[in-house]
């Protein structure tokens, strides 16, 4: 298990108040300025080394991507976004730094905004997290008037803005660039991709759009060193990961843990084990909702990073585990899900929009059974022509738990089918 | 795409925003760069709504003027996402999450408390104007399922019998604190915790 001393989310919890004051006990905004003295290429040397890779489902190493924005600037300014519309299916964790840990995620928007010479970080949380943003609007209130932010901030000589921005209930919006048309007050639909937000994002400017645990972790990887953060978890899959474990679990909870630690480990330290015992487990979605399901046989040694669960045909993205025990409709569950990605698709694309409609009707009838079992490869082969031919991800996304379901339930879904027969007949 | 009903049929035929509302959009729309007023639409949309207790289509003309945009362009926006009401709601707004992990801990047995208790069934507005319902997607407290929000706030840990006790305080208008019903504190786990202990109060 991880130890407390290693732990970054030291309020997690919110066993502390989040105020400044109480932050800076904790460590946060202690001599910003020396992290800012080391330099930009320095930062992302670091962060690059560290081996961090996005936090908010992609995985995509963080320090890389902070390299792709500009070195010189052809008189646009350049902007950091922060995608906190955390609204993947299972996932709550940013949701905690925000009205816990508020500091953390602002000194890391200095220092990241630094890094690749931003004039300014744009914070998107969701609508509905009224609460977390009148938080982090008073942090960012106090940030500014300590001087850490904004004119001179930390006394560095550099100038950064951080402006909060609420959104009004879209999953879209998390797509990185339906979170950017957003906040230039537009509808949340996906851009076409190229050109790059690196390149062309907010307003037109070079724009790097980072998950919100992402930033937050940064401040602490300068101060430790990047060794330390890889010195934890596995090789391509290091450091901690907050991890959203939910549904039937005895004990639900958020927890910071190290990356790689087996998912029955996690569940039996942290969260009570499954509800009737590890043995009455059906199937887990470890990454949130976009991600393929695991079957019990799988759960039963899998670990949580990146590498072991793509290795699984699953992922690890947002490292939420939704856990199903043996009570569990596991095609209801799935249909559910296809509910979800038919209200959330935006409606740019034809197979996305039609797709997610058609995959949940035909999910639902095949929830009483009542359909041919031809129709589970008519259902499959749907889910192929959604994947890969849409603007955004949120088409695969709708399409992979399907895959899994058929994957891994095939035969409890042909039961069903027969039984209906039977009964009908 | 998901915004839920339509517009309502009675619409008011004027909107002005109160000074001390508009004070704040000023506030609002000089965060963002000079020319990107367009940025603040969202926000404004939301300060009307709060303001008049819903959406009508004369705020949203109205916020179009005040940032220059087009009326469609708000309109547009205004459709498209879920939290704007196009038409009046309760005192109390109970957004249900549907969605898998607070499916799978019983969002069914709250939809069953509400329409017990309020007789409203997947979305409407109670005859006496206290309650509306609307079925939503997850609202991100998965690890504290299942959840309702109610206007601003979030319940959580509920069950059928601490949901109809919520509704009964709410139909009394008395508005218990947000937050687990069941006392535990954020999303630790309800007991058995095994992280970050010496931060416990008291400690430090």
């Amino acid at each position: 298990m991880l130890q407390d001393k290693d732990r970054i989310f030291t309020n997690l919890y919110g066993d502390q108040p989040w105020n400044l004051a109480d932050a800076q006990k904790r460590g946060i905004w202690d001599n910003t300025k020396a992290l800012l003295d080391m330099g930009p290429d320095s930062i992302i040397g670091q962060i690059k080394e560290s081996g961090l890779r996005g936090r908010g489902g992609a995985g995509f190493p963080t320090g890389l991507k902070w390299s792709f924005m500009p070195k010189e600037s052809d008189g646009r300014p350049s902007y950091l976004v922060v995608n906190a519309d955390e609204s993947e299916p299972g996932t709550c964790k940013d949701r905690e730094i925000m009205r816990n840990d508020p500091h953390r995620l602002l000194e890391g928007c200095l220092v990241a905004g630094f890094s690749m010479k931003a004039s300014a970080a744009y914070i998107y949380i969701r609508g509905e997290f009224v609460m977390e943003a009148r938080v982090l609007q008073a942090a960012i209130e106090e940030a500014y008037e300590a001087g850490l932010i904004g004119k001179n901030a930390c006394g560095s000589g550099y100038d950064y803005d951080i402006v909060l921005h609420r959104g009004a209930g879209a999953y879209i919006c998390g797509e990185e660039t339906a979170l950017i048309e957003s906040l230039e007050g537009k509808k949340g639909q996906p851009r076409l991709k190229p050109p790059f937000p690196a390149a062309v994002g907010l307003y037109g400017c070079p724009s790097t759009v980072n998950n919100v645990e992402s930033i937050a972790v940064a401040p602490e990887i300068l101060r430790r060193g990047a060794a330390w953060f890889a010195g934890l978890g596995r090789p391509n899959n290091t450091g901690t990961k907050l991890f959203c474990v939910s549904g039937h679990v005895n004990t639900p909870c958020n927890v910071e843990e190290e990356m790689g630690i087996p998912l029955k480990e996690l569940i039996e330290k942290h969260c009570g084990g499954v509800r009737g015992g590890w043995d009455n487990l059906l199937a887990i979605i470890p990454g949130g909702s976009s991600v393929p399901m695991l079957p019990k046989s799988v759960c039963d040694e899998v670990l949580m990073d990146f590498d072991s669960l793509k290795a699984e045909q699953s992922g690890l993205g947002t490292a939420a585990v939704i856990v199903m025990d043996k009570s569990t409709d596991i095609v209801e569950a799935i249909a559910n899900l296809a509910h979800f990605y038919m209200h959330e698709s935006c409606g740019q694309c034809t197979p996305c929009r039609e797709g997610t409609g058609w995959m949940y009707r035909v999910l639902t009838r095949m929830v009483r059974g009542q359909a041919s079992v031809g129709e589970i490869d008519q259902l499959y082969e749907v889910t192929k022509q959604v994947e890969g031919h849409t603007i955004c991800a949120l088409g695969d996304a709708a399409a992979w738990p399907i895959q899994g379901l058929i994957r891994h339930f095939r035969p409890e879904m042909e039961r069903r089918i027969l039984e209906y027969r039977k009964q009908a007949a | 795409m998901s915004g839920a009903a339509g517009p309502a049929v009675e619409q008011p035929a004027s909107f002005e925003f109160e000074p001390e509302v508009w004070a704040q959009a000023e506030k609002i729309i000089a965060r963002y760069p000079e020319g990107r007023q367009q940025s603040a639409v969202m926000p404004l949309l939301d300060l009307a709504q709060r303001q008049h207790g819903w959406l009508p289509q004369a705020a949203i003309r109205c916020v179009a003027e005040k940032l220059g945009m087009p009326y469609i362009r708000a309109y547009e926006v205004a459709t498209f996402y879920t939290m704007y009401n196009l038409a009046p709601v309760g005192k109390f707004h109970l957004q249900l999450c549907r969605t898998t992990p607070c499916w799978l801990r019983g969002a069914d047995e709250l939809r069953r408390a509400i329409k017990d208790r309020t007789g409203l069934s997947h979305a409407g507005v109670s005859d006496d104007g206290q309650f509306s319902l609307v079925e939503v997607e997850c609202l991100g407290a998965c690890c504290n399922a299942p959840m309702i929000q109610i206007n601003d706030d979030f319940y959580e840990d509920l069950d059928y019998e601490s949901c109809t006790n919520l509704l009964d305080r709410l139909a009394k208008d008395d508005v218990p604190a947000p937050g687990p019903v069941n006392g535990r504190r954020f999303s630790e786990p309800a007991e058995g915790r095994k992280t970050l202990l010496d931060r416990v109060e008291g400690a430090s």
